[in-house]
């Protein structure tokens, strides 16, 4: 196994061209733990983790960039309140140790349709930038994963950054597992309402082959609020108007049987947690409304 | 390849080292610090829990090649010659230590915790060590312990 560190992002992304069948390591919790079981015999570790750029966040134009190597912790303690959804996931990722060394832009590599960043990501409408030898491309966060394990990266790319639009209203995230820590998602939700754009993004992890949008129930809510005048003046809302978009996002998923959970137990925990996310952002635009005035 | 790092304030190298391996593994087999313990080999259980560059990080999640140039703290380092740390004599005096496996890793997750508060609240101390498993104590000594460090340690 060879050992390669680049010295610069440029070297790093000339090294992968050179050695497509690198494996890249940053915080390591996923490939150490290929490499330790054996899972995983990579030629090369290709390693970003001593590239100090790479671990920076910038804010500007109402966006986020979070370098690939920023991590969970640095989310926490940075820009946490421009990305509630991303932050509440960040809060739950494994542990304390965990958090300290893994990453988003790992977690976008790994592309596990449990990863606790995807949900908001898909929530928020981020993008990834992608590098390469043949240049930069910025892939729509929707357009990221084609199947379990799987994403558009190509063997000569590496992931940069990624791009988050700050919150322009409420979000929440919410998943189930056996206990509060060191939890891989039975099901996971994100849910952002963006009141400038009266737009509802929604996340679902761990409840298909890929993390996946509840594009159906979104578009229901916002044309339902649209229709009762509730972006304008917000109100308590409707049992009725609640369960038709949690069963609509319940509806979105394909989940299967696995250890951690059966297909029946994810698609009512997926429709629990969609109405209760939706209901815990929406008092926060009820109370938000109610304190302006 | 070979791999240099500060552990405990003293430089180290260890040659042949695969690059494959962890960080665990060239502490205990390179360097004869068996003090972190390996026990799940994936992050899971917080046995083998170090300081990489001022941060807690389970060393079995960080490669050989990663930790060179870093400065890295071990159970080894905490206590002062003979006299025990506060936080590994609270840890006996609570009978926090049964099997002891755990407590290496328990022992650094809480002298990062008091470095950073030195009265956390008993939920403070379960968040911040959940990352550390005990399969003997049922964790109650452990967070009894935590609370007497953090009081020894106010005082002295």
């Amino acid at each position: 196994m060879d050992y390669l560190r680049p010295r610069s992002w440029q070297d790093a992304v000339a090294l992968k061209t050179e050695n497509p069948e690198a494996v890249p390591i940053c915080g390591g919790t996923d490939v150490m733990v290929g490499i330790n079981f054996a899972h995983i015999r990579p030629v090369a570790l290709l390693d970003l983790s001593h590239l100090d750029d790479l671990r920076k966040w910038t804010h500007h134009n109402g966006t986020v960039e979070l370098g690939a190597g920023v991590t969970y912790t640095d989310i926490i303690e940075g820009p946490a309140h421009h990305l509630p959804a991303l932050a509440i996931a960040a809060r739950t990722v494994g542990s304390p140790q965990i958090r300290n060394r893994g990453t988003v832009a790992g977690n976008l590599a790994t592309a596990s349709p449990a990863g606790d960043a995807h949900p908001p990501l898909l929530a928020t409408g981020a993008t990834v930038r992608v590098d390469s030898m043949r240049g930069t491309r910025n892939v729509p966060i929707e357009s990221f994963f084609i199947g379990p394990k799987r994403s558009v990266l190509e063997a000569d790319e590496l992931i940069r950054s990624v791009r988050i639009p700050t919150a322009r209203g409420p979000q929440q995230f919410s998943k189930v597992g056996t206990r509060n820590a060191m939890v891989i998602a039975v099901v996971s939700f994100a849910i952002a309402l963006d009141l400038a754009e009266r737009r509802v993004g929604t996340g679902i992890g761990s409840a298909a082959p890929t993390p996946v949008q509840a594009a159906e129930g979104g578009v229901y809510l916002e044309s339902e609020l649209a229709r009762r005048g509730y972006w304008e003046k917000p109100r308590e809302l409707p049992a009725a108007m609640v369960d038709r978009f949690s069963a609509m996002v319940s509806s979105a998923c394909r989940p299967i049987d696995d250890v951690r959970g059966t297909t029946r137990y994810r698609i009512h925990a997926l429709k629990v947690m969609a109405a209760r996310t939706l209901r815990w952002a929406w008092a926060d635009v009820v109370k938000g409304w109610q304190d302006a005035r | 390849m070979l791999v240099e790092l500060t552990v405990n304030g003293r430089r180290r190298s260890a040659e042949n080292v695969w690059p494959g391996d962890n960080l665990l593994y060239l502490l205990r087999e390179h360097l004869g610090l068996r003090g972190s313990k390996n026990a799940c080999e994936q992050g899971e259980c917080g046995s083998c829990s170090v300081y990489l560059d001022g941060a807690l990080v389970c060393a079995c999640l960080v490669s050989a090649g990663q930790a060179h140039g870093a400065d890295v703290i071990t159970v080894e380092g905490l206590a002062d010659g003979d006299r025990l740390h506060p936080i590994q004599q609270a840890f006996i005096d609570e009978g926090a230590v049964q099997c002891g496996f755990c407590t290496p890793g328990l022992i650094i997750a809480t002298h990062r915790l008091l470095a950073a508060t030195t009265s956390p609240s008993d939920e403070e101390i379960r968040e911040h060590l959940a990352g550390n498993l005990c399969r003997c104590t049922g964790y109650e000594k452990i967070v009894e312990a935590v609370r007497l460090a953090a009081l020894e340690m106010a005082v002295s």
